[in-house]
């Protein structure tokens, strides 16, 4: 996030004849910080509130669901995570959404930096046909490919197994285009260096490319984890086997089996969140960074 | 890197860098084929495999009647016309459509409104855009399970806050107000996937607009300041115009996002009651996996495929019209 811009001061040096205002206009400008903070507040309470009725709901015993909002829960409860475990492999699916994830994460950053460095380094015959037909990919939302994909796979045979949650995810055109923009910045003398100094293709690859793109790697594994992870609609698809089911998937069939226990389904929300909370804890600034930025290019 | 072993003629140098490389040898020619193949076919197997191909087979899917099991029957663009005639279509077009119109104003205007307030000098900035951008990290699903608790008609927080107020009113006025349905209800149904949506994305479009603003350069505003312009010509005449770039990629995305909406429907309604809030993925969907029509399902891809790519496409065009490269 560049913090070039620090809001302008009040008063500047050079404007005196306004600093003669100054005390009245001081007066208004603690209304307005007050006012600043208050909405700020506000906004705070909107946005992290549902989250915080999610987890009381979830220590709510089910039988006082139906009175009145109240914060306070007077008999707390650990019933509904219990329920959860019992109706589902709860660690298998948190273990199944961690897994797929980072795998799927590992085969993007690989692909897309190997073909970043061949659009970028290499000169064949039919390049930029070939790069618009990657980018053409780009245009085809999953949306739009689930029913030709579910297809697809399941002519090769491959529906409900752990190779059909990664086949969509294991290049992205995305990433290739974001890697492909940082590699041609990476100065060309660097290869020609190496390349004096006896060094092949692999080695500037792997000893000078690949550090040199590091924040754009990063940009991307934070965008192909969180998409992972929160996907949903091609688990959906292709995952029958409670076994083989991503955390969104393993929520919703909640959602059938306990339309009136809310505490259950909220304590499987409470279970969902927590990892990735707990990531974000920690890597907040990275997250936001890496999502913002891959929106902009 | 081969250097020229008898220097090209100047006036076609610079035009044609090519024959330098008739001189390399077949081998390394062949050599350079083998490392093309080594680091693009990671990636390129995999598109062409999942997702070009399928694309294509599905361009001849749509040609057919098929079921998925019994074999595909030819009917050429009858499934194009019976979709493109059919009220179903239409409606969740307009249930689609409804959503976006619902959604855009409430995201932009709440976003544009979060990233000036953090736009100043505060205390605790990051702490609040870290708040702010919770729910834009948490799935649709959660969110959309978490709002349907929270909009739940009868011993849902939201209404347990509206009825009380509602009766209060009642009792002064004599009138009759119940709080809404909601998701239940089929004219709230859509409303309460748009609030749900709105707050989740609220957090994404406030950092992008928040990276705009800080791009506007401080003295511009501060000159305008020192000229008597208020608050509000000030955003109007200057913020807003220099926040162009960034209003127009909260549009593009928001619009091709809003064309591809489904998980927060699903689970919320299950584009129910009564097909109230279907849209158009989960009809297509539905299409497969409910009613074993591959072939409309097929054509109905194609079709949003060819809308979204008209979008972008009036987008870009409109972009050079009215966004201020700054």
């Amino acid at each position: 996030m560049p913090e070039t811009l620090v809001p302008t001061a009040p008063v500047t040096p050079t404007t005196a004849p306004t600093s003669l205002r100054r005390p009245r206009r001081s007066a208004g400008q603690i209304l307005g910080r007050i006012a600043l903070y208050a909405s700020v507040v506000v906004g705070a309470v909107i946005m992290l509130f549902p989250f915080l009725w999610t987890v009381i709901t979830s220590i709510t015993p089910s039988g006082s669901l139906s009175g009145g909002p109240s914060l306070i829960v007077e008999d707390p409860t650990l019933d509904a995570y219990r329920t959860l475990m019992e109706s589902m492999p709860v660690w298998r699916i948190i273990a199944n959404s961690f897994g797929v994830a980072v795998v799927a994460t590992l085969l993007q950053m690989i692909t897309g930096s190997m073909a970043a460095y061949g659009f970028s380094r290499l000169r064949f015959k039919g390049k930029n046909i070939v790069f618009a037909a990657y980018l053409a990919t780009l245009m085809i939302p999953l949306q739009v490919l689930v029913v030709p994909l579910f297809i697809q796979m399941t002519r090769l045979n491959l529906n409900d197994t752990y190779f059909a949650l990664l086949a969509p995810s294991i290049a992205s055109a995305f990433g290739i285009f974001l890697l492909r923009q940082a590699v041609d910045g990476v100065p060309r003398e660097l290869d020609e260096a190496a390349t004096l100094d006896g060094a092949g293709h692999l080695r500037i690859f792997g000893l000078i490319v690949l550090p040199l793109v590091k924040p754009a790697l990063a940009t991307l594994a934070v965008f192909a984890f969180m998409g992972s992870w929160n996907s949903f609609l091609w688990p959906l698809v292709v995952i029958r086997s409670p076994e083989l089911m991503t955390l969104p998937l393993g929520l919703s069939t909640l959602q059938g089996q306990f339309t009136t226990q809310w505490d259950v389904v909220m304590a499987g929300s409470v279970v969902s969140i927590l990892p990735i909370a707990i990531v974000y804890m920690f890597a907040q600034r990275h997250i936001i960074a890496g999502m913002s930025h891959t929106g902009l290019k | 890197m081969s250097v020229p072993a008898t220097a090209p003629p100047r006036a076609a140098a610079p035009k044609r860098p090519t024959p330098q490389r008739r001189s390399t040898s077949s081998r390394s020619r062949w050599r350079n084929r083998g490392w093309v193949l080594f680091f693009l076919l990671p990636s390129a197997v995999p598109l062409v495999v999942f997702t070009l191909a399928p694309m294509v087979n599905s361009l001849w899917v749509s040609l057919h009647d098929w079921n998925l099991v019994s074999p595909m029957k030819w009917v050429g663009l009858d499934n194009y016309a019976d979709l493109l005639t059919s009220d179903d279509t239409w409606r969740v077009l307009g249930n689609t459509l409804f959503y976006i119109l619902g959604y855009l104003p409430l995201v932009y205007v709440g976003g544009l409104g979060l990233a000036m307030l953090l736009n100043r000098a505060l205390k605790g900035r990051t702490f609040f855009r870290a708040a702010y951008f919770l729910p834009v990290i948490t799935s649709w699903v959660v969110v959309a399970l978490v709002w349907q608790w929270l909009l739940n008609p009868s011993n849902g927080l939201v209404n347990q806050l509206v009825q009380p107020v509602l009766d209060g009113l009642n009792g002064l006025f004599g009138t009759d107000m119940t709080a809404p349905g909601w998701w239940t209800d089929p004219q709230w149904a859509m409303p309460s996937v748009i609030l749900a949506s709105a707050w989740k994305d609220l957090g994404f479009v406030m950092v992008i607009l928040l990276a705009g603003l800080q791009a506007i350069p401080g003295d511009v505003l501060e000159a305008a300041r020192v000229d008597g312009a208020g608050a509000w010509k000030r955003f109007w005449h200057i913020t807003f115009p220099l926040l162009s770039p960034s209003t127009f990629f909260v549009l593009v995305i928001s619009l091709i996002n809003g064309f591809q909406v489904f998980d927060q429907v699903y689970v919320m309604t299950g584009g129910g009651p009564s097909g109230a809030s279907q849209v158009v993925v989960g009809q297509i969907y539905d299409l497969t996996f409910r009613y074993g029509r591959a072939g409309d399902a097929s054509a109905l891809s194609w079709i949003l495929f060819v809308l979204i790519l008209i979008v972008t496409a009036l987008q870009m065009r409109g972009q050079r019209r009215w966004v201020n490269h700054a």
